[in-house]
């Protein structure tokens, strides 16, 4: 049994009038994979969105109920957002990189955190960002380009090495490979790979085969519930809910 | 089958039949706004462009009669030059031109040639020249209005003597000096140079331009960064609730109000309450400030909307706090949008008239402003003030302004094309 990294505990999320999650409780595990799977508008994305608290900029977004990342409510009135985001890097379902150069587009967070003091330290937190994101060979004589011409996939991961340049604990991703051709998203899975030696990743995923092969556990939402969660190859194999049943068997969804 | 096929012909013709009627009727609407365009600046042009030149008459000024050796002048300062007693010296010079006229009125005719300050023209060549003096200098004279008019064959000459300002013996004087050579054109430079004045031959738009520019620097300094703050925050942090929405209203109506509106509030707060100085540049680039403020924040808001919400997230998401976001990633991308808005607005108050009438910028001003504070007069107020003159030269010299106001707002509309062109983010 691995430690546990995140804890949500009875979360209650509303979008002014319309609850998008109803008492969702689930742990997460360090240095692993979870994947959040279900049909669209069940509140996954919501949920990961909560574990850095993106959902702060929609005004109308309530949260209640507890988070905690080893240990620390994150909804606490003392917690630093900024600080907990560095924590916690984020991946979207679009890649969104800025409309500057690749080495900018890396080098932005560690700027701004003040993580590296000289330029050669910076240099050395993009080529080894670069390098974990699996992109560092093909970008690696073109590092003043724009980060936008890059293939949607090059996009993809550059974000993957914008996240981990500010060194975080943990990594959501927000259904990366949606806008992905199965090339790219062959590679990004294989990423995941080697990043949950160093990170605890959270992806959510519309592919079901896709969290099959990458996520060691696996939670299934449904209506803003969550259903079911357990280990993947049991979600997949034996689940103990009909509804997760159905889904996975393609019935609905 | 056949009926079928030829009913689908014949609705397929119709539609075709309309589809080239419409582009008839687009092509139509367009050449006819491309004709009014072309009509209004052919008549600007062919009635402006002669006050680019100016009629000179050549004057040999013997300078040996004003002082005995040509070589004391230069010892002379500006000073000692201006105190010379120079006005019945240099009328002298101009009879020598008929030296057989011996009436009065024949010789006033003949001073009537000229501008009314050919005395201030000698003497200032006197100084710009005054260490090289020959005995007898070739000055070149400004032709009076009339003479200038009648030169660039703008004036009838046929009419009775009694109907034109230009007399009989005028034009006998001014037909020999044209058979002597003596009448020349030359670079209206002085129309660029000089401040306005009540002789036509002499009044110029460089007090006009200068004040303008004034007033432009100031609507700058002013709309820019208040336009670009308060859309920022407007967009970016303001809540979305009743107050922010009453006003992004009031912005957009401001936008609609009649710019006449602005300069009655310039009069009655910033010159009668603050009491800033009536008819000076700063005071009309804050009244021309208010107007263009909402056509800043409109298109500065319009600009930043326009940025994706996945690149305030991209940045937020590595920790940037709400201000980093938005000033390193979403102000410079929307910086192209806002600096079209700004240029643009700035166009709109370079060309605005009414609240500047109301300000006193419509004040007559003989000298080029030095300051924003001092008086002043814009373009299109100056344009304003000389199609109310009878004499012709102020004709030709209020379409020539009208030139150099299309021309500057050519060049800065086509300034804001290419700073888009050219920082426009590609995706």
């Amino acid at each position: 049994m691995k430690s546990i990294k995140i804890k949500a505990d009875n979360l209650n999320v509303h979008y002014g009038e319309k609850q998008a999650l109803f008492d969702v409780s689930m742990y997460m595990e360090e240095k692993q994979v979870t994947a959040l799977i279900g049909p669209s508008g069940c509140g996954k994305s919501t949920f990961i969105r909560c574990l850095n608290r993106m959902n702060d900029v929609i005004d109308i977004c309530k949260v209640q109920g507890k988070i905690e990342i080893d240990g620390n409510d994150i909804y606490a009135p003392d917690m630093q957002v900024e600080q907990l985001r560095e924590r916690v890097g984020m991946v979207f379902q679009k890649p969104n990189p800025f409309p500057k150069s690749i080495f900018e587009n890396v080098a932005y967070g560690p700027r701004i955190h003040g993580i590296a003091e000289h330029k050669s330290d910076l240099e050395e937190i993009v080529v080894t960002s670069l390098k974990k994101a699996a992109l560092f060979d093909e970008v690696k004589d073109r590092l003043s380009d724009s980060g936008t011409s890059l293939s949607g996939g090059q996009q993809q991961r550059l974000c993957i090495a914008r996240a981990i340049s500010v060194n975080p604990d943990i990594i959501l991703m927000d259904e990366p490979c949606s806008a992905l051709d199965p090339i790219a998203t062959a590679r990004i899975e294989e990423l995941m790979g080697d990043l949950k030696t160093e990170y605890t990743i959270i992806i959510v995923t519309h592919s079901m085969q896709q969290a099959a092969r990458v996520s060691s556990r696996t939670g299934f939402f449904h209506l803003g519930k969550l259903v079911e969660v357990d280990k993947t190859e049991t979600i997949f194999s034996n689940p103990s809910d009909q509804r997760t049943q159905d889904y996975i068997t393609g019935r609905f969804g | 089958m056949t009926d079928r096929i030829e009913q689908r012909i014949n609705s397929l013709n119709k539609r075709l039949n309309s589809e080239k009627r419409f582009r008839i009727y687009c092509i139509g609407a367009m050449s006819f706004a491309l004709a009014w365009v072309l009509i209004l600046f052919l008549n600007i042009f062919s009635s402006g462009y002669s006050a680019f030149y100016r009629t000179v008459i050549q004057v040999d000024v013997p300078f040996l009669n004003l002082i005995e050796d040509t070589t004391q002048f230069s010892e002379m300062s500006s000073e000692d030059i201006n105190n010379l007693s120079m006005y019945s010296f240099s009328k002298k010079a101009i009879y020598r031109l008929f030296p057989d006229i011996e009436e009065k009125k024949d010789k006033k005719m003949l001073i009537r040639l000229f501008s009314i300050e050919f005395e201030q023209e000698i003497r200032e060549f006197l100084k710009s020249n005054k260490s090289n003096i020959n005995e007898t200098e070739t000055i070149y004279l400004t032709a009076s209005d009339d003479v200038d008019q009648v030169n660039k064959g703008n004036y009838p000459r046929d009419l009775d003597e009694d109907k034109r300002r230009i007399k009989d013996i005028q034009l006998l004087f001014f037909d020999d000096l044209v058979d002597r050579g003596l009448v020349s054109y030359e670079f209206n430079l002085p129309f660029l140079m000089r401040g306005d004045s009540r002789e036509p031959e002499l009044a110029g738009v460089g007090g006009s331009i200068v004040g303008s520019l004034f007033t432009i620097l100031v609507v700058l300094i002013l709309s820019f960064p208040i336009g670009i703050f308060a859309a920022i925050y407007l967009e970016e942090f303001a809540p979305k609730n009743k107050v922010t929405d009453f006003i992004e209203i009031n912005i957009n109506n401001l936008a609609a109000v009649p710019s006449i509106v602005f300069g009655l509030l310039g009069l009655g707060i910033i010159l009668n309450t603050f009491g800033l100085p009536r008819s000076t540049p700063l005071v009309g680039g804050i009244v021309l400030s208010l107007m263009t403020l909402p056509t800043i924040i409109i298109a500065t808001r319009a600009s930043l909307r326009a940025v994706p919400p996945s690149i305030r997230e991209g940045a937020l998401a590595v920790g940037a706090t709400k201000m980093q976001a938005v000033m390193h990633h979403v102000v410079p991308v929307a910086m192209p949008g806002a600096l079209t808005g700004t240029i643009i607005g700035l166009a709109q108050a370079l060309g605005e008239t009414a609240p500047l009438l109301l300000i006193g910028m419509v004040a007559f001003v003989v000298d080029v402003p030095q300051t924003p504070l001092d008086a002043s007069a814009s373009l299109p107020v100056q344009v304003y003030l000389w199609s109310e003159s009878a004499e012709r030269g102020y004709v030709e010299k209020t379409s020539a302004t009208i030139m150099m106001l299309l021309g500057f707002l050519i060049l800065m509309n086509l300034a804001a094309v290419l700073i888009r062109r050219k920082f426009e983010t590609k995706w």
